[in-house]
């Protein structure tokens, strides 16, 4: 199990709690799939994603960021127990949706680089930390029930 | 992987940008990089004081971000302007190349704290580019 201290939970609580879904989704998605252009490969059916421009006006992956940021919830919730809380989804991301588990930490990255240009200096080094830590255990989660 | 000629004049206008504020950005990413990633506190053991806002730290982050800085006047041939600083890196210091990789993450994530709107997607696939491709010089002659 992991463990967390206080810090860290109200670090990773504090990032949550002023975070605008819509936004950050949107953008964090957009970002992947423009700095990481292979994983566009799963989103054959979502439209234009011809050009950087394209990918960041497409409402469709404005709306799946949004979806995906909100899985974020669950490990939130249930910060005690991530590697259960995620065995659903891990299987779902696995046998249906076929995606290489290494995306997740790109999608992670970019989610980090996205939140650090919006709190700017309140993104403190001690910050990053809880919130690459909270990433990490998602990632592993989700890349657990793949065989 | 390689840099067009368009991510090359992206690179060096966004670096000729946000120079004023070079050491800064050098300063915080290895701060970041020691505190966010303890394990790299391995290479600087022979420093008295590792403390992320310490004089050492700071001063070591300027230094490196100098070196990008030149990664960046070097751009069209990287592989032979960094030849010394890669033999350095290959034979005193043996930096493990992982952690190019994560000191590169770090200062992306200081360019984007400080420069938020000028770091677009579009820069960042740029940076994110020639970083890699600065860590792949830096170890060209480690075997």
């Amino acid at each position: 199990m992991v463990e967390w201290t206080d810090e860290e939970r109200a670090a990773i609580s504090n990032i949550f709690s002023k975070l605008d879904y819509d936004e950050i989704g949107q953008k964090s998605l957009s970002r992947c799939l423009i700095v990481y252009p292979w994983t566009q490969r799963y989103f054959g059916g979502f439209g234009n994603l011809y050009n950087a421009e394209a990918i960041m006006n497409n409402p469709m992956i404005a709306k799946h960021g949004t979806t995906v940021l909100h899985g974020l919830d669950r490990a939130l919730k249930n910060m005690d127990d991530i590697k259960n809380t995620y065995a659903e989804l891990s299987v779902l991301h696995s046998e249906k949706l076929h995606v290489d588990p290494d995306n997740f930490k790109l999608l992670s990255d970019c989610l980090t680089i996205v939140i650090a240009g919006k709190m700017g200096n309140a993104f403190t080094p001690e910050y990053q930390a809880s919130f690459q830590k909270f990433l990490s255990v998602v990632v592993s989660a989700l890349g657990r029930q793949y065989h | 992987m390689s840099l067009s000629a368009k991510e090359k004049v992206i690179v060096k206008d966004f670096f000729a940008k946000v120079s004023s504020r070079s050491d800064e950005i050098g300063a915080e990413a290895l701060a970041r990089l020691i505190v966010v990633y303890p394990q790299t506190k391995s290479y600087f053991a022979h420093w008295k004081d590792l403390s992320p806002n310490g004089a050492p730290v700071r001063k070591h982050g300027i230094t490196v971000m100098g070196g990008v800085y030149e990664a960046v006047s070097k751009i069209d041939d990287l592989a032979g302007g960094l030849l010394n600083l890669s033999e350095l890196h290959a034979f005193v210091l043996r930096v493990d190349p992982v952690n190019f990789k994560i000191l590169s993450h770090c200062i992306m994530v200081v360019l984007s704290m400080l420069f938020a709107e000028e770091f677009t997607p579009q820069i960042h696939v740029a940076v994110d580019k020639f970083l890699a491709l600065v860590a792949l010089a830096l170890s060209e002659k480690y075997r």
